[in-house]
């Protein structure tokens, strides 16, 4: 990331250098390009010039439609070709409480204003409805800002002809509606401008000089929360918390002072002020965030620190523990490896600035807080929307014990000589299938998700793969897999079109937390099954490569495939010939319906 | 002073319009320059506030002619 994008914003400077932040960040490789409509109930100029600055700050390169001043509802609801011809991949509704269009009167009762508000609220209703039947794309829509004044002063917030009331009755309305509806998201500029201070979020002067419905210096940080949920929906979350010891979970150096003496706990401020950063990562790990250690530190030390009875994480709580003298660059990117995630997957925390400078400088891709005083480090991590949350998951929920479990699996591993009894030991289960209801969403998410086990590297939609799902022109297939340590989900998407007698793979991909456990054979045996019983007789694969799926270059050919061509980009094409029968090349896993938690 | 007002203004000029080359005078105007459009306009006003420490209010805002007004407005101000 930019150093200029990362939270706390110098909202001037990002303005004053915003072509030429532009410019470098264009200049960056693999950018996922995505086209986002912005509809407008106010000026929108300055929040695309922003927004387009955070998206490519996550490696999203937007092009943009920009509704006319204030049009969003007349665009949304009106036959609007310019917008089916640009097929926007997300929506932004950028409305605020200007686009209200009544309020409660001293005079009216209570029936009156419930009716307002109903009215208010069908007239949004309306607009998601037709949007999403027509677009059917992601939409993101703001809910409202309070008032920047209050005519009955604090009773406002309690009576139903204040403003604050009605206003706070419209948001929850809205959040019904985000509860029950997909791929809809709450821009919350509510929190935003109270974060940022309701009365500069709200100054007069920017809607009556240039009809901007917030403060510029504002702006910035409205358009990092778009971009923070559009980067979500597309799946570049982080995924993993890389947290420093000494000064960072407890206050002194534990090989120094000895961990009797470390501030933790309740009895010092000092101490309970780890204490509640220990407590705001152990809700993060809850939500699936994975907590690793990174400390420079003899191991022993660090362990007696973790058994330290103050702390609220404790040594299971974190996957990955690397305590020693090496350079921190270097455990980072062992540790990603460990894990099977990219060094982009993690956020390096910790206190001592020449440790983040060296992160920074080494591993790019990692994002890097400043965490300058202890009672700041909460907001650090959370302003900075690393772990943005657009869908829950089972498996986000279950992730950390996921990972936990893939520990126990390595350490399986090394106690068997040979590979094929480790892999039987395993007692591996899969459930394959077409694509059902309830995987959908995993399925989109794998789909975003996924870059270094995936064959032709294509994104889909929710909407996309439900298309898929129910046209029979395709073979569609996901692979469950469980084993004694524990269910690792849907791990394994597969997507065949129908030629005639042929079948193109244009979509393969896998979890790379199931790496080496034979599962793609599984898949493929499936896959060929189908085929054949569908009159296919060959079978043609497809390998695209990128800068992050070497992986798979020979996968293939390991499946037993025959390249038929490749082009100077080292794009190939494979076939299996089918038609006089295919041999299963699982022997591991057991196939059958999945026993799910 | 008006000097070092200049000065100051056309790094301003030169960072929001992203050009170096940029010369500015106290005739100079809108028309003059690329990419000087009412929606820059407003990062211009609020980039010369952040550089001189300043803030304008709507009515000193909605006279400004040229850049020379801008100076003048400007050294009123600091």
């Amino acid at each position: 990331m930019h150093k200029l994008l990362e939270y706390p914003f110098d909202s001037g400077l990002i303005r004053r250098k915003q072509k030429s932040i532009r410019r470098e960040l264009l200049s960056a490789e693999g950018l996922l390009e995505k086209k986002v409509a912005v509809l407008g109930g106010s000026t929108t100029h300055d929040i695309i010039t922003m927004l387009e600055l955070f998206l490519l700050g996550n490696g999203i390169k937007p092009s943009f439609y920009e509704s006319e001043y204030g049009q969003f509802w007349q665009d949304a609801m009106f036959d609007n070709e310019e917008l089916k011809e640009f097929a926007p991949d997300i929506i932004y509704i950028h409305t605020s409480n200007r686009n209200i269009l009544s309020w409660p009167q001293p005079a009216s009762s209570e029936e009156e204003i419930n009716g307002m508000l109903e009215a208010e609220f069908s007239r949004f209703k309306a607009m998601w409805e037709k949007l999403s039947a027509v677009y059917r794309c992601p939409i993101i829509q703001n809910n409202f800002e309070y008032p920047f004044f209050r005519l009955m002063g604090n009773k406002d917030a309690a009576d139903v002809h204040g403003r604050v009331n009605y206003v706070s009755r419209l948001n929850m309305k809205f959040y019904e509606y985000a509860q029950n509806a997909d791929q809809f998201y709450i821009n919350d500029i509510n929190y935003q401008s109270a974060d940022y201070g309701l009365a500069r979020w709200s100054d007069p002067f920017f809607w009556h000089m240039y009809k901007y419905s917030l403060c510029l210096d504002a702006i910035p940080y409205l358009s990092f929360n778009v971009a923070n949920i559009i980067k979500s929906v597309y799946g570049k979350n982080k995924k993993a918390l890389a947290l420093d010891l000494d000064n960072t979970l407890w206050g002194g150096v534990v090989g120094d002072d000895g961990p009797e003496n470390l501030e933790l706990g309740q009895e010092t401020s000092m101490g309970q002020v780890y204490t509640e950063f220990q407590q705001y990562l152990k809700e993060l790990s809850k939500r699936g965030i994975l907590l690793n250690i990174i400390s420079k530190n003899d191991e022993e030390n660090a362990l007696a620190g973790l058994a330290h009875p103050q702390m609220v994480l404790k040594k299971d709580d974190f996957i990955s523990i690397k305590a020693n003298w090496d350079p921190k660059s270097v455990n980072l990117v062992n540790m990603a490896k460990e894990l099977s995630l990219l060094p982009e997957s993690f956020v390096f925390a910790d206190d001592n600035p020449a440790e983040r400078e060296i992160i920074r400088q080494q591993v790019p891709q990692a994002a890097v807080p400043e965490m300058d005083k202890v009672e700041h480090y909460i907001y650090a991590i959370d302003r900075s929307g690393y772990f943005e949350t657009t869908t829950v998951s089972k498996d986000d929920l279950r992730r950390s014990a996921m990972y936990k479990e893939n520990m126990e699996r390595m350490q399986l591993e090394n106690s068997f000589a040979d590979y094929g009894e480790y892999l039987k030991s395993l007692e591996m289960k899969a459930e394959i299938g077409s694509f059902i209801p309830l995987y959908m969403a995993r399925i989109a998410q794998l789909t975003n998700k996924s870059n270094q086990f995936n064959l032709t590297t294509r994104r889909y939609t929710q909407e996309e793969i439900e298309k898929a799902a129910a046209d029979s022109n395709f073979i569609t297939l996901y692979g469950k897999l469980i084993d004694r340590f524990g269910d690792n989900g849907v791990v394994s998407v597969a997507i065949g079109e129908k030629r005639g007698d042929e079948l193109d793979i244009i979509l393969w991909l896998m979890s790379c937390r199931v790496l080496k456990r034979d599962m793609e054979f599984a898949m493929m045996d499936e896959l060929a099954a189908r085929a054949e019983k569908e009159g296919i007789k060959k079978i043609l694969g497809y390998y695209y490569p990128t800068a992050k799926n070497g992986m798979v270059r020979d996968f293939y050919d390991r499946q037993g495939f025959t390249k038929i061509s490749e082009d100077e980009a080292g794009n190939t094409v494979w076939a299996l010939d089918i038609s006089k029968g295919y041999t299963k090349k699982n022997h591991v896993i057991e196939i059958g319906e999945v026993e799910t938690e | 002073m008006r000097e070092e007002i200049y000065e100051r203004l056309t790094e301003v000029f030169h960072d929001v319009f992203d050009d170096d080359s940029i010369e500015i005078g106290d005739a100079t105007t809108a028309a003059d320059i690329d990419g000087w459009d009412s929606l820059t306009h407003i990062s211009l006003l609020s980039a010369v506030e952040d550089e001189f420490d300043i803030t304008f209010d709507m009515k000193a805002v909605q006279g400004l002619k040229n850049v020379g007004a801008m100076v003048d407005l400007i050294e009123d101000m600091i």
